[in-house]
């Protein structure tokens, strides 16, 4: 009661200080939701392409019902297959003129039509991985009556290792960022307690115990730094609301995301708050 | 009360502040702790405060030993001890009543006594009319009193005072003292440090102790100069 209370008091009697703390803290974090806006909407790109990964089998014309069937449900056993979806020569034509208006003539003109019937395999998100089209592409490509199974081998290396580059740049730049983060956040808490210095001195001059001199303070901390990381929420939501009217169109980040981040600042806040206090509890 | 045997500090850049102090000041004494600038007797004072630990030697204050002390159970030596300095070291912007009635808060007081209790400490120190006063709008010697006020929050056994008249007129001067003797006979030790001798001599019934370059010079209570 006495913590929440002195904690809230402090903002009332240093409003410009302590403002200026949430200011910093939110200005730091800020950095750090236009970076998780900028990733998060990067892996939503990544996915979209990722999605379009699949294994197209091309089967022979002379290739009997009973043995594509059998082959669908071979390909369709397999854990990390979705869905199986058999393409006709005629759908692949109707596809092709539908598709490719430019070739639309050549393809009525045809007495034949050269488009060769096939098994779409579709694989469940997280198992569109080079090693897993490739398991899949082989072992179709067993069968007599298989023409070729085609997967676009160099392209999906390409955007395996552009997601590990991602991943990678995400994380060292991630943490890069909630360290400045830390530091920022840390050095303008260590103003806010330095400012009411002398009140730690008297209170262990008159016999607090460290705990309860401690609590207001981490309280506080904790405030401020929740009050930055909502400040640093607005900050990111009005950027993505302007790119979105403005520039291109991009997506919020998850609310969890969100709440990560607001839970983060009040962490934050108290750490810092129980680091700088350490300081000011030995010199009495 | 308070023992001090064969107590050294040294600081790693001064070297040593006190050299191989004794004294025991038993219960009910007044004592002044005398010396010039430079001669231990701060370092003597934080020392049986126990905001530093001796380098060689033991401080015992009440039940307490700087032996066996931690740094977590140093309040409770801050709750028999009560501390005063010449600077006051009170917040600002408070009024005397919101000084004392902080140090009341923080050491636990329950919410609904405080009001009350820190107005009977500013009556005991002859403070009452200027309890809501901003320490900002009081004397050197009223602030004093506050800091006094604030320094029996805890009922203490020993008052120790740095140098309190040491920013004072000798009108105030006299007040403190007659405040200081009218604790004291309350049962109260108290060990005031102070550089001014006329002040000491005006006070013949105390104990008096006289520090010089670390070293303990002389004890009023063995008569004769101490051979350190």
């Amino acid at each position: 009661m006495y913590a929440m209370r002195e904690a809230l008091a402090a903002f009332r009697r240093a409003p410009v200080l302590t403002g200026l703390s949430s200011g910093m803290v939110g200005l730091a974090l800020f950095v750090v939701g236009l970076f998780s806006l900028s990733t998060y909407n990067l892996q939503i790109a990544l996915s979209a392409i990722e999605e379009r990964v699949e294994v197209v089998v091309y089967l022979r014309d002379d290739a009997r019902q009973s043995e594509i069937d059998h082959l669908l449900g071979e390909l369709a056993a397999f854990e990390e297959v979705s869905q199986v979806n058999y393409v006709s020569k005629r759908d692949a034509l109707e596809r092709a003129q539908r598709d490719l208006p430019e070739f639309g003539q050549l393809f009525i003109e045809s007495e034949v039509n050269p488009l060769p019937q096939s098994l779409e395999v579709e694989l469940r998100p997280g198992n569109r991985t080079p090693d897993v089209v490739e398991q899949v592409a082989s072992s179709a490509r067993n069968y007599p009556f298989v023409e070729d199974a085609l997967y676009g081998e160099e392209w999906v290396d390409r955007l395996f290792a552009l997601r590990r580059i991602g991943f990678a740049s995400t994380a060292v730049l991630g943490l890069a960022f909630a360290m400045v983060a830390a530091l920022i956040i840390g050095t303008a808490l260590r103003i806010a307690i330095f400012a009411r210095r002398d009140e730690i001195y008297i209170m262990r001059l008159v016999g607090a115990r460290n705990g309860f001199i401690r609590r207001p303070f981490l309280l506080e901390g904790a405030l401020a730094g929740l009050v930055g990381a909502v400040l640093a929420a607005a900050l990111t939501y009005s950027t993505y609301r302007m790119v979105y009217a403005y520039l291109f169109e991009v997506a919020w980040i998850p609310g969890s995301w969100v709440g990560i981040g607001l839970l983060a600042g009040a962490l934050f806040g108290a750490c810092s708050s129980a680091v700088a206090i350490r300081r000011h509890l030995r010199e009495v | 009360m308070i023992e001090l045997t064969h107590v050294s500090k040294e600081y790693p850049k001064r070297g040593y502040a006190l050299h191989d102090v004794s004294f025991h000041i038993k219960k009910g004494e007044f004592a002044f702790l005398t010396g010039h600038s430079g001669s231990g007797k701060s370092t003597t004072m934080r020392l049986i405060h126990m905001a530093e630990r001796p380098t060689r030697g033991e401080v015992r204050v009440a039940a307490f030993s700087s032996e066996r002390v931690t740094e977590r159970d140093l309040w409770k030596v801050r709750r028999r001890v009560g501390m005063v300095f010449q600077d006051f070291r009170l917040l600002p912007g408070r009024t005397a009543v919101e000084n004392v009635g902080f140090a009341l808060e923080v050491t636990g007081t329950p919410q609904k006594a405080i009001q009350s209790r820190a107005n009977r400490l500013l009556t005991q120190v002859g403070l009452a009319s200027k309890a809501g006063a901003r320490v900002e709008e009081l004397s050197g010697g009223e602030r004093q009193r506050v800091a006094i006020a604030r320094a029996l929050v805890n009922d203490p056994y020993i008052l120790l005072a740095d140098e309190p008249t040491g920013n004072l007129d000798d009108r105030a001067t006299r007040g403190i003292m007659d405040l200081f003797w009218d604790l004291n006979a309350r049962g109260m030790v108290v060990l005031m440090a102070t550089h001014d001798l006329e002040l000491t001599r005006r006070h013949p019934h105390a104990r008096f102790f006289e520090l010089d370059q670390g070293k303990l010079v002389y004890d009023s209570a063995t008569a004769d100069p101490v051979a350190s």
